[in-house]
């Protein structure tokens, strides 16, 4: 029953069975807290990880159909990356509990488009909720990060 | 110094929750019978070292400030650091903040009488507190190095954390002094700084300490904690309110791998296992059977028929259900001259829906009981926690933790979710650690929501157009109704914002009344309480009289704040104007409304830019001008107006919580759409120069939103809004 996962580049056996949501092996067998749990069905986005690149909601993907992928969570992204900076200096955060969701979101995005535009932005932030507001702090640090003027969306 | 909370110190001037929180204060020591000064003292730890409760200063000259009031995205935690550092002269950018221990007769809320975080008080309170505290700890330093240099303590000056005497060239960092600081004596009044002098108050280096451990997953919420031999524990829960359990059948349930034990609890079957994934596969092969003889079974429909028949005097009120007054002046009774507008308004029931939902970290055992979560109200946790282990309260040891949110949720009289994990964690025993985890729908199906709520207004208006006369009425729960003392007058949470309301200080006659019935739905204070529903009523009936009357919103306004002599509504009402660029056409394509409300002690003013887009209301940018006294740190003041706009806009637009025969219908975000990225408005934010002492932020950005979209609208097509949310779907 055993397989393996690439975790943040580092391979590691994992015991739980395939059908397991992969959030609830990053948090209970890996030890991985960054990723939240918010609802549990893809809705909210608090449990966003990339896969392969691509950001998926970890809390409704059992990890059967994950072998042989590179998994990359907040963890990964180092504390120092462009976004996390940009995070930082706009004080984005409030409750901060949507906000490795947030960032993983946004660092799929980037990395796909390096200048998005606000329509861009919408496509991409629209599945991470955030109800403490912090959406237009988030949209100025994403274009921030993006080396874009922050000027608010029209 | 630090006196025992008693019940003497929560009556004068006594706020409705001050009031409320003291009497569960007071119930709950009455139960383990002694006072409950002494009872919030045991287990207290006192060694809070030379600069007392408040302020921890490192052997390298770091200073800590030591919060009291929990931090769940308001951004006190830098305001409240920026007060102590700002008395202290403290190196800000050195300065860390943590959290406090559960100490009540230490850590109260000094307008609560109990420790905990709610009103949007957390700054108000802490004020004069922390300045003192920091101006004594610096004047310590300063004293240390006037005795150490043989110099006169006036000549010495104190700027980031080093401390200097120029004529001398002498300097020394609090590092150095420390251990002579340390041995002098605190004196109780020391001087505080003339905030003209203020150096870091009121500037955009008032920022976060949080935002690098929030932005790389470092922060640490109540789901995060992972102690050693810890279990985790789901509970199937009724599916009605006030259902209890008749039998479960575990068989099925225990066969899960990973579940270790399932026990009945009073809130429903809670299974335990090794894992989450684990107890949330155990719960759903769980079988109860529920007894609902007790259930409420009404659905929204049914309630909301009822209010309406009953605000307009039909239909027979329940027993013992009686309006009550709670604004009257002049005879409403006796017919008027003028024109009559009258009008209805429905609210739904709201879910909080905090980010993170309800969940706690419990170890019991013999003679210990700990806490770890986010919890808001200490104090009420500890006196619920010690009436189930046979504890007393003081010695109930909480680690509070960052939350993801609450918005009024962990303010909670029962501690619902709490003394749940309690009563697991007792089950389980020898303090093994028990992490309940509720999902969504647990969350969701929970209540404690905001009272549905209907309003029914009848104005008799004057040949100018300005209100004569004013009858008001009000049907939604009491929101005291679960506490230790049920209010028997009136409930004022649930009418503030009409009552006191500048609008009815400029009428001559008002009728103004509230009826409270009970339900078996849970209801609760939801970001900005009663003003989540008065406001709509009052600021989109003001706007409908000011048309009518063919005057322009914000002159008609004003002339009303004159009248009443509301002048700080008046102020911000004129800055918000001033930066919307009201006198000029709204941008093509838009259409602007405005509302003005005053709530926890702060007014705020916002002018949404509003389109409808297949009906749909869409907000483009909402200018937003607040009166919240002295400004400490600017920028969370903004976040927290930008906070406000989108909780308040997303509730008007999409919120609703219905019931079907007593049973909850939205238990996700699928069922209870909430404001995305996309729907989010730019909101600018402009703040009112005050010297006034400060007030909160936290809740008054919520009630001007709702209504400045209604307004919008209004302008735009001439139709009222008489119910939310404006979304149906």
């Amino acid at each position: 029953m055993a397989m393996t996962l690439e975790v943040n580049g580092k391979s590691i056996a994992i015991a739980a069975d395939p059908d397991t949501p992969l959030l609830w092996v990053l948090r209970d067998e890996v030890g991985l807290t960054g990723p939240k749990f918010g609802c549990g069905i893809g809705q909210c986005g608090a449990c966003t990880v990339l896969v392969d690149g691509s950001p998926i909601r970890s809390c409704s993907m059992p990890i059967s159909g994950l072998a042989g992928m590179k998994i990359s969570t907040i963890e990964s992204l180092g504390g120092n990356h462009a976004l996390q900076l940009a995070w930082v200096k706009n004080d984005v955060p409030q409750c901060g509990y949507c906000q490795s969701g947030q960032l993983m979101s946004a660092a799929a995005l980037l990395a796909a488009k390096p200048k998005p535009t606000d329509a861009d932005i919408d496509a991409a932030m629209d599945g991470n909720i955030c109800r403490c507001g912090t959406y237009q702090r988030i949209r100025s640090a994403i274009k921030e990060a993006a080396g874009m003027p922050a000027a608010a969306k029209v | 110094m630090n006196a025992p909370v008693k019940p003497q110190d929560l009556k004068s001037g006594a706020t409705r929750r001050e009031l409320v929180v003291g009497a569960t204060l007071v119930g709950g020591a009455l139960l383990v019978g002694c006072g409950p000064g002494d009872i919030l003292s045991i287990g207290a730890k006192k060694d809070f070292g030379a600069f007392g409760p408040f302020i921890k200063i490192a052997a390298d000259g770091a200073v800590t400030v030591i919060s009291k009031h929990i931090e769940f995205g308001q951004g006190n935690h830098a305001g409240l650091a920026a007060i102590v550092a700002e008395e202290l002269d403290a190196d800000w950018s050195k300065v860390k903040v943590e959290q406090a221990a559960a100490i009540a007769n230490v850590y109260a809320n000094t307008g609560m009488g109990v420790q905990g975080t709610g009103g949007s008080s957390a700054i108000n309170n802490s004020w004069t507190q922390l300045r003192t505290a920091g101006a004594g700890a610096r004047a310590m330093f300063v004293d240390a190095a006037a005795a150490k240099w043989s110099v006169p303590a006036a000549e010495i000056s104190v700027k980031d954390s080093v401390v200097s005497h120029t004529k001398s060239g002498k300097s020394a960092g609090f590092g150095d002094l420390l251990a002579d600081a340390a041995k002098i004596v605190p004196v109780k009044t020391p001087a505080l700084k003339d905030p003209k002098t203020f150096t870091l108050i009121g500037t955009d280096r008032v920022r976060r300490k949080d935002s690098q451990a929030k932005s790389d997953g470092t922060a640490r919420f109540t789901q995060d904690v992972h102690l050693p031999n810890m279990v985790v524990a789901m509970v199937a829960h009724a599916p009605r309110f006030g259902a209890k359990v008749t039998s479960f059948d575990a068989t099925e349930a225990k066969k899960v791998a990973g579940v270790v034990e399932v026990y009945q609890i009073p809130t429903g079957v809670a299974v335990v296992a090794d894992n989450t994934y684990a107890a949330k596969k155990g719960r759903e092969a769980l079988k109860v059977v529920w007894d609902e003889t007790k259930a409420e079974t009404r659905g929204t429909d049914k309630l909301q028929t009822d209010y309406t028949d009953w605000a307009n005097g039909k239909g027979t009120l329940p027993e013992k259900i009686k309006w009550q007054s709670f604004e009257a002046k002049g005879d409403a009774t006796k017919p008027t001259e003028g024109q009559v507008f009258e009008a209805t308004y429905d609210f739904p029931f709201l879910a909080h829906a905090t980010m993170e939902p309800m969940n706690c970290v419990a170890e019991i055992s013999g003679g210990k009981a700990k806490l770890t979560f986010g919890s808001q109200i200490p104090t009420v946790d500890q006196l619920n926690t010690a009436k189930i282990v046979g504890m007393l309260p003081g010695a109930v040891e909480i680690e509070t933790l960052f939350a993801g949110g609450s918005f009024g949720r962990r303010a909670n009289f029962q501690s619902d979710y709490v003394t749940e994990c309690v009563h697991i964690a007792k089950k389980v025993g020898k303090g093994r650690p028990v992490k309940l985890v509720w999902t969504r729908e647990d969350d969701m199906t929970a209540g404690y929501f905001r009272p549905l709520t209907h309003h029914r207004v009848k104005i008799v208006t004057d040949k100018d157009g300005y209100p004569t006369s004013w009858t008001h009425k009000v049907v939604t729960q009491s929101l005291m109704k679960g506490s230790p003392i049920p209010s028997k007058g009136i409930d004022a949470s649930t009418v503030e914002g009409a009552m006191g309301s500048p609008y009815l200080k400029a009428t001559p006659v008002v009728d103004g009344q509230v009826l409270m019935p009970e339900l078996g739905v849970p209801v609760l204070w939801w970001r900005s309480v009663g003003a989540t529903h008065t406001a709509f009523v009052m600021e989109h009936t003001i706007d409908q009289l000011a048309r009518k009357a063919g005057k322009d919103p914000v002159a008609y306004r004003l002339a009303m704040y004159e009248k009443a002599g509301a002048t700080r509504h008046a102020a911000v009402l004129k800055l918000v104007a001033e930066k919307a660029g009201w006198t000029n056409p709204a941008p093509a394509g838009w259409s602007r409304g405005v509302a003005v409300h005053e709530s926890f002690g702060s007014v705020v003013a916002q002018v949404a830019e509003v389109k409808l887009m297949d009906g749909v209301p869409k907000v483009g940018k909402v200018y937003t001008a607040v009166d919240c006294g002295i400004a400490i740190a600017p920028d969370q003041i903004a976040a927290q107006m930008e906070g406000g706009v989108c909780y308040g806009l997303s509730a008007a637009l999409f919120g609703k919580v219905t019931l079907k025969d007593g049973a909850v219908e939205q238990t996700n975000f699928d069922g209870y759409r909430v404001l995305r990225n996309s729907e989010a408005p730019t909101v600018e934010t402009y703040i009112l120069p005050s010297g006034d002492p400060p007030t909160g932020v936290g809740e008054p950005g919520v009630p001007p939103i709702g209504p400045a979209v209604a307004n919008a609208i209004l302008a735009m097509n001439g139709q009222a809004t008489n119910s939310l949310p404006f979304v149906r779907s």
